[in-house]
């Protein structure tokens, strides 16, 4: 037999341990990406180099990842409060979606409103819809016992289409040759940008909700309520905690969330709704959250990390060819190693045969 | 002493060597909605790109699968701020985001293809693909024996539309009691959607599968089930080769290079362009051996006319699926009109929903 076998830490690996096995892994998927970029026919040297440039080499490509990582993070900062109660949900897309909707159904019906009371309605009205599409699922999983999973999963689905049949429909603009999409928005329904950059205000939107959700996790009652159902729930149970209230909270805070990134996509980037504003930020969200095991400050990180990796990837196609499909196999590669990397944090290899 | 002089003159020689690179040749940019391997709408660009490539002094690159909306203007930027001379955008949802990106780079030509609007350095670009879709009508139209041809469609808007009616008018020449069964995917590129939704065409007693999508997927069901298709894009015959008739095609490489030309000599202006059949850049792909002879001749006559410009397929009297006359006879469909269009003739079975 291999003299190896794997054996639980006394304690978790500290500060020092986590930091050298997080980079250890970011290393260990950049090479695996390197050889696959040789085995294409490229100079895995030049091509590691391109899509680092193209993705945080200069003040441009470090703008666009910053903007791209604006609704990946709130997403997950969104499923991240549902994940820390062992809620799975997978419907930030749909949440996103319906955030995005309710944010342009004010938009269309007040445009003439003054900027501080247009954007803080559309704020409303986002976060009140993908809260509520966020609370079903919570009820169908208390009332009906169904899985979380599947149904937030299918909800996208109908929220995808949802939207389809809002453009596509009622809210279509008359002057646009019958393509998909809303008329523009009002000049007061669009969060500008931050001084000269091409960064909008949400990034100033996500400091301060990833810094309100980290109190909320450090400082109140009910955050750690959540923490503590998180990590056992019959304990939890048993000390009289109220779970089938936090499932319902976690849901609805997660869909606010989610629809806050809705919201800014459609306000700050798009200036409309229109189908393209779904391009799978939901999705990303789930992986975020998971590399930065839930932590606010690292789901921030995260986030530019996957935006700047997505970013990076055009520059690699367009200098050297690369097929488009190879960043989503770097993303995947990077999600691999670094889960696969977390065993190190209670686990450790100890060589020879033990007892 | 020595050492400084040896660097000087490396300096030197980088600083040549840069300076020769400066009279570079000319960098063509494109954006592909989907992946080029796809075999279908962005495949055809690619083939028109490849024709550019070859060209005396001239570079392409492109960048694929690249998602409508502010994703497409980062696109744009960095090919902009990496000195590219010319971009060709390739989907309608780039319109906006190329009309801004188009403002920050005023040196730099852009062409968007399948919109409408314009700007000082900014043209958009089509082709009439109705006029080949009309003949792979005629083909579709006497090949079917149950009178029922399905036709798997992307979005209802007025490109999509335009080529299901100019199908139908083509289909109803020779046959005027058939009817085209439309289905929407709602999606460009979707492989197994595409061929579940062309399935669902089979069921309903389709013969014939015609289709507007970017992949081969409707081909494979008809195949499968043993009837005849009609592609799209590019010649898909080597995906069905017993189901493929015949498939309207794009050859983008005419339209391309003859644009790379006119930017090169500094003639370029600012267009909307619609070519054709008469131009090349849209044409009929080669008949698969199942076509009887005198239907290939009919077409191939028809086809004549349309280059010549005597039929120009959307005259009147056109009526729409109420039985109401839209055109009146012998009135020509203006290509305002062409361009918005959002209703069906008659024969069409479906909504434009």
């Amino acid at each position: 037999m291999f003299p190896m076998r794997i054996a639980k830490r006394q304690e978790p690996l500290g500060f020092g341990g986590s930091c050298f096995v997080l980079l250890t892994a970011l290393g260990l998927s950049l090479l695996l990406s390197a050889i696959l970029l040789s085995l294409g026919g490229t100079s895995p040297v030049r091509g590691i180099s391109v899509l680092l440039q193209g993705a945080f080499g200069s003040r441009w490509a470090l703008e666009d990842s910053v903007l791209k990582a604006i609704p990946i993070f709130l997403c997950s900062l969104g499923v991240a409060v549902a994940f820390r109660l062992k809620i799975w949900n997978i419907g930030a897309e749909g949440q996103f979606a319906l955030g995005a909707i309710g944010a342009t159904w004010i938009a269309l019906s007040f445009p003439g409103w003054p900027k501080y009371l247009l954007l803080p309605a559309m704020i409303g009205m986002a976060m009140t819809c993908g809260g509520l599409w966020g609370l079903i699922p919570a009820l169908l999983r208390q009332h009906l016992k169904t899985n979380e999973i599947i149904v937030t999963l299918m909800m996208n689905y109908i929220a995808i289409l949802f939207l389809d049949y809002l453009v596509y429909g009622v809210w279509k603009d008359p002057t646009s040759f019958g393509f998909p999409m809303t008329p523009m928005f009002s000049e007061q329904a669009i969060v500008g940008k931050i001084g000269g950059t091409s960064i909008n205000w949400g990034l100033a939107h996500c400091v301060i909700l990833g810094l309100l959700i980290w109190l909320f996790f450090r400082f109140t009652r009910i955050g750690f309520e959540i923490k503590a159902s998180g990590d056992n729930v019959r304990a939890a149970l048993y000390a009289g905690l109220p779970y089938d209230r936090l499932v319902i909270l976690v849901m609805v805070m997660s869909g606010a969330l989610a629809g806050w990134a809705g919201f800014l996509e459609a306000s700050a980037t798009v200036n409309r709704l229109q189908p393209s504003i779904m391009v799978g930020y939901g999705y990303t969200a789930i992986v975020v959250a998971w590399l930065a095991r839930l932590h606010p400050l690292s789901i921030g990180i995260a986030a530019i990390l996957l935006a700047g990796l997505r970013v990076g990837v055009e520059s690699l196609q367009l200098d050297l060819q690369v097929p488009a499909a190879f960043g989503g196999i770097i993303e995947g590669l990077i999600l691999l190693t670094v889960l696969a990397g977390g065993l190190f944090t209670h686990y450790r290899i100890a060589w020879g045969v033990g007892k | 002493m020595r050492v400084m002089k040896a660097l000087l003159v490396l300096m030197l020689a980088v600083w040549a060597s840069t300076a020769g690179a400066a009279e570079k040749e000319m960098k063509v940019g494109f954006i592909y909605v989907s992946p080029v391997g796809d075999a279908g709408y962005s495949y055809s660009h690619d083939v028109g790109r490849q024709a550019v490539e070859k060209m005396e002094g001239v570079a392409t690159s492109y960048v694929e699968a690249v998602p409508e909306g502010p994703d497409s203007e980062r696109v744009m930027q960095n090919m902009a701020r990496k000195d590219f001379d010319i971009i060709f955008a390739t989907s309608f949802g780039y319109m906006d985001s190329m009309v801004k990106v188009a403002k920050q780079f005023p040196k730099i030509a852009f062409l968007h293809c399948s919109g409408f609007k314009m700007a000082e350095n900014m043209g958009n670009y089509f082709g009439r693909m109705y006029q080949p879709r009309y003949l792979s009508g005629m083909v579709a139209g006497a090949m079917t024996k149950s009178g029922t041809i399905g036709y798997v469609a992307a979005f209802p808007i007025p490109e999509v539309i335009r080529g299901i009616n100019a199908f139908t008018l083509g289909v109803r020449s020779v046959n005027p009691k058939a009817t085209v069964r439309v289905v929407w995917t709602k999606t460009w590129y979707d492989p197994a959607t595409e061929k579940e939704a062309g399935k669902s065409l089979l069921d309903v007693g389709a013969d014939v599968i015609a289709q507007h999508q970017d992949s081969p997927g409707p081909q494979e069901a008809a195949q499968e089930k043993g009837v005849y298709s009609i592609g799209y894009n590019s010649d898909m015959a080597a995906f069905a080769p017993k189901a493929h008739l015949t498939a309207p095609v794009w050859n983008w490489g005419v339209y391309y290079v003859k644009v790379v030309e006119a930017v090169k000599k500094g003639t370029w202006k600012p267009e909307a362009a619609w070519p054709g059949m008469a131009e090349g850049v849209v044409d009929l792909a080669p008949f698969g051996p199942m076509v009887p002879k005198e239907l290939q001749d009919k077409v191939n006559a028809e086809k004549a006319k349309i280059i010549a410009g005597q039929q120009k397929i959307f005259v009147g009297p056109i009526k729409d699926q109420s039985g109401a006359v839209k055109v009146a006879d012998g009135v020509v469909m203006t290509d305002p009109e062409l361009l918005g269009i959002t209703w069906f003739v008659e024969g069409v079975v479906g909504t434009t929903k």
